[in-house]
């Protein structure tokens, strides 16, 4: 029964919150992906730190964060513990299902981290540049086979802007949606699609093994270490970043507001983030206040426009 | 050679005496973790990662080998004693490891997942060590369209799982694929069946739907008895297994690893299919056919020791290649990269050392988890003699309680209780709930690959046989579904099971 017991606990550490704590971050979505592994990353940090003494966190997983989000937005309100992990992501996922709730009723926070997405090819593969790939797009958009993650996320919109900026029509695109990195990432390497889109953190080790050709980053200026042009040098005015955020509950008071944002300064600030940020080999794309709030609307816009190119968006 | 030496080295080091105590620890953990149902593997290994942070890589490594098998393992022991499944590869073991409760003879079925589990464990992490490099570059040939006819097969041969109705049986899995309708199409983000509920838009998960079906289900209908025999469960005779139990599972537990490890190293099989399909070969091919639905000891024995050697199976990509295949794998790989080892082709190169280590660990732990869980099955069985009202009542809290905490969400509770109903009203009326859970599985696997087959060939079906793995595994399947019918219509229905036996 000890077993039993144990596993009680565990069960209601979970299901119950704990009382005189500082933080309750909500990922909103499974643990393993990317917002979890956000979540758990701050909470260690914040801790180790010593800048909180107690952090919780929750998975309310669904519908590309649109379900945690809108029982986050239902159940926070006014509270300055209450913390959600989001990203561009869940821009799309909010235009794509139609979602009641949407960042606007949220106080954003920071981005903490960022992705840049990358394109590649298998290494048996005759395509040798971005050009190529493209000249082939144009041919017969229907030939060249994308592989990347959930339809209507980064991905798909990095690919949708690519063949918008290539005078190619975006709803021919032929993209396959796989679930999860490592499903594509196979995809790719069995020489199953023509191309795949995805961080260039994913493809690294594949490239550096040479068992995948990187052709471009969408980053506005080139990476270091990364041996491969922009999408803007080859020719397509094309920049995505896929980034990772904190924002608090809704109807907080400014001084809240400005005790949790001197909380995340003091994240970004420490050691352990840096450490951390370097483990996970996540970019540091730290960026709070207006500037942020700004930055959102601008990336809000330009997600609804291409998202109804493609289709997924009526 | 090389990789010999180096796994000695990796094994010394586990058998420190410190060592092994965090490996203790850390199956204890798993297994009780594990043993909750709705909480699979992943959230176990989740919940439990930060717990080997402040270790050094030794300790942490070998403690996190013991928690991934102690969570695939502790779902089994609540399938067979209660009938809960704690996960979907725990699904088809319910079906034959209760009915062998029920009959008194839990130890038996207990002892052989355990040891099940420890032979297929011991045999796939072999395989990892010795052959993950050449088994991920035949895994990676295949793409959508094997994938499609691997689940077209798994389909065919799902009738095993019906009990004795065919009618039946396909109801209940007709029903599963039309909940896997529920949610968003991955292919095209649309949103279907869902009537604006947010909670609906990730589809219904499996193990609510287990949960409720097996667990809720039952507890409402032993609760509906008017006149409940007293003490059903009562043990009979010995919690070991005879001499008779052994010669049958001996070859069930092979024949599961050799179908769970290939199917774990596919990035997209899993190891629910894996059970599945174990589940099917074993019921094809058992000398007592009779006992199948009744408590066969094969039907447990197999799918503990495929979904085990799943698991195993699961890290050939994510070691060779870094592709987390599952939820469990991805958190795995967080795990690794505190000590900045980045998992891919170039790993077995310049790590050698941690990377035989954690395989040294994961023999560590198998050993360690069948010395924690044969002298407990007694205890665990005692759980049986709990009076009734108690039993019940803990499982439905149970249940309950894992299920919000996986999902707080009131909209799972009510689809818990919704599908508990349902799963009451089919025991009622003499519906199998298994194929339910396994349409409910199979049927986005099957559909997603086929659209993206034909997405990738632009819509020609011929790509479907263009390969000789699909075309063979789809030919298999048709020889399976048409030769019966053919039988039955020369009414000669006894020299079927033989033929289908051949085809193997």
């Amino acid at each position: 029964m000890k077993h039993t017991l144990l596993g009680v606990a565990f069960a209601a550490a979970l299901a119950v919150p704990a009382f005189a704590q500082d933080y309750t971050i909500m990922a909103p979505a499974n643990p393993g992906g990317g917002w979890d592994g956000t979540a758990r990353a701050m909470q260690e940090v914040l801790q180790a730190e010593g800048i909180a003494p107690s952090v919780e966190v929750i998975n309310v997983p669904g519908a590309g964060g649109t379900v945690g989000l809108a029982q986050f937005v239902a159940d926070s309100a006014g509270d300055p513990t209450k913390l959600i992990v989001g990203g561009y992501v869940m821009v799309g996922a909010i235009l794509t299902n139609a979602s009641p709730v949407t960042l606007k009723d949220v106080t954003p926070i920071a981005r903490l981290t960022g992705d840049t997405e990358a394109i590649v090819v298998p290494a048996a593969s005759d395509i040798q540049t971005l050009g190529d790939l493209v000249e082939k797009l144009k041919a017969d958009p229907g030939s060249v086979s994308w592989a990347g993650g959930s339809a209507g996320g980064t991905d798909h919109i990095l690919v949708g802007l690519l063949a918008k900026a290539a005078g190619v029509d975006p709803t021919k695109i032929n993209y396959v949606a796989f679930s999860g990195g490592g499903e594509a990432m196979a995809a790719i390497l069995g020489n199953q699609v023509t191309a795949g889109v995805s961080s260039v953190g994913e493809f690294q080790e594949q490239v550096k093994a040479g068992t995948m050709r990187l052709l471009a980053v969408s980053s506005a200026e080139r990476l270091e270490g990364i041996d491969a042009p922009t999408i803007k040098e080859s020719g397509f005015d094309v920049v995505v970043e896929n980034w990772r955020m904190v924002a608090a509950a809704p109807g907080l008071s400014d001084e809240q507001v400005a005790k949790i944002t001197a909380d995340m300064d003091k994240l970004n600030a420490s050691a352990g983030w840096t450490k951390m940020l370097a483990d996970r080999g996540w970019a540091n794309t730290y960026l709070a206040g207006d500037a942020f709030a700004t930055q959102l609307d601008a990336d809000i816009a330009a997600t609804d426009g291409v998202l109804r190119d493609i289709g997924l968006v009526k | 050679m090389e990789s010999f030496s180096l796994l000695m080295q990796g094994l010394s080091t586990a058998l420190e005496p410190m060592i092994l105590f965090y490996a203790l620890i850390g199956v204890t953990l798993g297994t009780a973790v594990g043993v909750l149902p709705g909480i699979g593997p992943a959230l176990t290994v989740a919940l439990l990662l930060p717990v080997t942070y402040g270790l050094d890589p030794a300790g942490s490594l070998i403690m996190f080998a013991g928690i991934y098998y102690g969570g695939m393992y502790g779902g089994s022991t609540t399938s067979i004693l209660l009938n809960t499944p704690g996960e979907s590869a725990s699904i088809v073991t319910a079906i034959e490891g209760n009915q062998m409760a029920r009959q008194g003879r839990g130890g038996p079925a207990l002892a052989t997942a355990a040891i099940g589990s420890f032979v297929a464990g011991l045999i796939a992490t072999l395989l990892l060590a010795f052959l993950a490099p050449q088994v991920v570059k035949l895994a990676l040939t295949l793409g959508p369209r094997e994938y499609f006819a691997l689940m077209v097969l798994a389909f065919v041969t799902v009738s095993a799982t019906f009990g004795d109705s065919a009618l039946r049986g396909l109801t209940s899995l007709f029903l599963g694929l039309a909940l896997a309708c529920v949610g968003i199409d991955g292919l095209t983000g649309a949103a279907r069946l869902t009537y604006g509920v947010p909670q609906l838009m990730d589809g219904i998960e499996t193990t609510t739907l287990a949960v409720a079906l097996f667990a809720i289900g039952e507890a409402l209908a032993v609760a509906a008895m008017l006149d409940p025999p007293d003490g059903m469960h009562r043990v009979k005779g010995s919690v070991k297994m005879t001499r008779e139990d052994w010669r049958r599972s001996w070859k069930a537990w092979l024949r599961g690893t050799f179908i769970g490890f290939p199917i774990g190293s596919m990035p997209a099989g899993g190891a629910d299919v894996a059970s599945f399909l174990s589940y099917a070969a074993e019921r094809k091919l058992t000398k007592h056919p009779e006992e199948f639905g009744h408590g066969a000891i094969e039907g447990v024995a197999g799918p503990e020791a495929a979904n085990n050697a799943a698991a195993a199976g699961t890290l050939v990509p994510l070691l060779t290649l870094g592709l987390p295949t599952t939820a469990t794998a991805a958190i795995m790989l967080a795990g690794f990269q505190q000590f900045g080892l980045q998992p891919g082709p170039l790993l077995f190169v310049m790590n050698a050392e941690l990377v035989w280590g954690l395989i040294a660990s994961l023999l560590i732990a198998n050993v360690m988890l069948v010395v924690l869980n044969l002298p407990l099955i007694g205890l665990w069985i005692k759980l049986l003699s709990i009076p009734r009202p108690w039993l019940y009542g803990g499982i439905l809290l149970f249940a309950t309680l894992g299920t919000i905490g996986v999902n707080p969400s009131p909209v799972e509770l009510g689809m818990l209780i919704l599908f508990g109903v349902m799963g009451y009203g089919m025991r009622l009326y003499g519906y199998p709930v298994a194929p339910v859970v396994v349409g409910l599985i199979l049927g986005p696997m099957a559909e997603q690959q086929l659209r993206r087959a034909l997405s990738i060939a632009q819509g020609d079906w011929m790509t479907l046989v263009s390969t000789p793995v699909s075309a063979v595994l789809l030919g298999v399947s048709a020889v399976f579904l048409v030769v019966p019918m053919i039988m039955r219509l020369r009414g000669r229905g006894q020299v079927l099971s033989q033929v289908a036996g051949d085809a193997d």
